[in-house]
């Protein structure tokens, strides 16, 4: 169920004096169960070209397979590739409307026309997913803190049931324990159900500890596509681009620098205090 | 797709027309408007469409967005000259069934169609060259002496906010549709009731994200300790130049020769 971009390009207002060539000539393939992180500044056309995961927005050149065929092909379901590429969009709690949370939810599910029973029970596993119990389905959504807010969306998302799973920014605007809470909860949705999933965000922290794949995205080209070792490797060039590698990375390049024997690549937190454990002992 | 109507938007570019102080342009379009519904005969609208050209080349704007802009108000166009058509009384020319094409019927229509195609384009060159928030400075401006009978500050200020919000709303429902598009919802297909009901998850997060940005400007501009018009002061005051009163030399005296020219010919 892979997702392929070939050669995709797009651009804002073709026709206006103000065109704004947003994507340009990116390649890239989601296999099966992979969680990737999609990183790049404002305005580096994140938010654009996941827009053209799901068929949301049409490419201006190229061509995008889902399953090995053309998603713009005339006989292509664009609604049923909606329901196997979920997308999460930026301030998904923007979009909640109903009266209270599980009806809410239940939008999706019915939107693809499923059986009642079917529609409860996608709903149910759904809110399971992000932590919400039972006592929360007869609140209405408007009531409820904004971290569980965003909750709600991701589940009315999840309820769907997608192959691949793409969030747009899901923890901006949170504070620091609401973004641990959904990241937590969206690795351990990766554990449970096995679906790829896609991270985008602007913050090498909230990634680093959970992807296995990063792709880095610069004024609409693709910079860098490789395991996140790798990636953070490449500091200055980070730097250049308004990006900024992990703290630790910071650190421990430091620490190499003035002669300590730790390994620059770690990425997260418990890596590096392996690698400077093993260093202070050998020294 | 709503992008696409040009009517009421504002281009971009540097020119005299772009310049001028928007109180002229403001009395200019009034005027231009009115000249257009006192004059009668032929010569007058090759005058006015004169009149009209020239200020179009003055503005720089490409004459085809305008016309763009033009297209979704054919229909309306259409639907008072095929009235005046045939609903005129006169000597019949052409007559058939229940209807009659009269001479002054067919006068009356091509006189409508021209009077509002210069009408349309004249008050559009108005916005294209005058940001909403100028327009609405203009206003306040002309309306001032009646400041005693009618709060002409606040009228002008809830105006400029409603017109910037246009685009933010615009822009929210955009993003709103495409989320619940992303749920599968789907906007188009389905009989009316069906279409109706589709909107609702469009509409109530639409109203309610309508109200929270209410609710901040509110706030922000409380903060800022706004209280109305009383005693307020202008950034950059509206002060007439040279080329403003040449401006309305011009204008004064285009309206002038269309009077004498109903009076004469």
């Amino acid at each position: 169920m892979s997702l392929k971009l070939e050669h995709v390009s797009y651009v804002y207002g073709s026709d206006t004096n103000l065109a704004v060539c947003a994507l340009r000539d990116i390649c890239l393939e989601i296999p099966d169960g992979q969680f990737l992180g999609l990183i790049g500044h404002t305005g580096s056309g994140k938010s654009t070209l996941v827009q053209h995961l799901n068929g949301l927005l049409e490419p201006t050149e190229g061509k995008i397979f889902y399953d090995g065929r053309d998603i713009w092909d005339k006989d292509f379901s664009r609604r049923e590739l909606r329901s196997n590429v979920g997308l999460v969009f930026q301030y998904p709690e923007h979009q909640l409307f109903e009266v209270d949370v599980f009806s809410d939810v239940c939008y999706g599910p019915k939107n693809l026309g499923l059986p009642e029973e079917e529609i409860r029970a996608r709903a149910r596993r759904a809110l399971d997913l992000v932590g919400l119990s039972k006592e929360y389905d007869k609140q209405s959504p408007f009531e409820l803190s904004g971290g569980q807010k965003r909750r709600v969306a991701i589940a009315g998302v999840l309820a769907m049931q997608p192959k691949i799973l793409v969030l747009d920014e899901p923890t901006a605007g949170l504070d620091p324990k609401g973004r641990d809470e959904i990241l937590g909860q969206i690795a351990h949705l990766k554990r449970e159900t096995g679906i790829s999933v896609v991270l985008v965000s602007h913050s090498m922290e909230d990634v680093a500890n959970y992807v296995e794949r990063i792709v880095v995205m610069n004024r609409g080209s693709v910079l860098f596509d490789d395991a996140p070792r790798a990636v953070f490797g490449h500091v200055k060039e980070l730097e250049e681009v308004g990006l900024a590698a992990p703290q630790v990375t910071y650190i421990l390049h430091n620490l190499a620098e003035n002669g300590f024997a730790v390994d620059r690549h770690a990425t997260t937190i418990k890596e590096a205090r392996d690698t400077i454990l093993a260093a202070l002992r050998s020294g | 797709m709503i992008r696409d109507i040009t009517l009421g938007q504002y281009y971009q570019t540097e020119s005299v027309l772009h310049r001028m102080d928007c109180r002229v342009k403001l009395v200019g379009t009034l005027v231009f408007i009115i000249s257009l519904f006192v004059v009668e005969n032929w010569w007058s609208y090759v005058l006015a469409a004169l009149f009209l050209a020239l200020c179009i080349r003055l503005s720089r704007v490409p004459f085809r967005f305008m016309v763009k802009g033009m297209k979704s108000i054919v229909f309306l166009m259409l639907f008072a000259a095929v009235f005046n058509l045939f609903l005129t009384p006169g000597t019949p020319v052409v007559s058939f069934w229940k209807l009659r094409i009269t001479d002054a019927g067919i006068r009356m229509a091509l006189q409508m169609a021209v009077r509002l195609t210069l009408l349309i384009i004249g008050s559009s060159l108005m916005t294209l060259t005058t940001t909403p928030n100028q327009l609405t400075n203009a206003i306040e401006r002309l309306l001032k002496p009646l400041g005693f009978l009618i709060p002409v500050h606040e009228i002008a200020m809830m105006m400029s906010i409603a017109l910037r919000f246009i685009p933010i709303l615009m822009e929210e429902t955009d993003k709103i549709m495409k989320a619940q598009m992303a749920r599968g919802a789907d906007f188009e297909s389905g009989n009316l009731v069906k279409k109706v009901r589709s909107m609702v998850p469009l509409l109530v997060p639409l109203f309610i994200s309508a109200f929270r940005r209410a609710n901040d400007l509110a706030m922000a501009m409380e903060a800022r300790c706004y209280h109305g018009g009383k005693g307020r002061t202008q950034m950059k005051p509206l002060v007439y130049g040279g080329r403003d009163y040449a401006a309305y030399g011009m204008m004064w005296a285009y309206l002038g020769l269309c009077i004498v020219m109903r009076i004469v010919l």
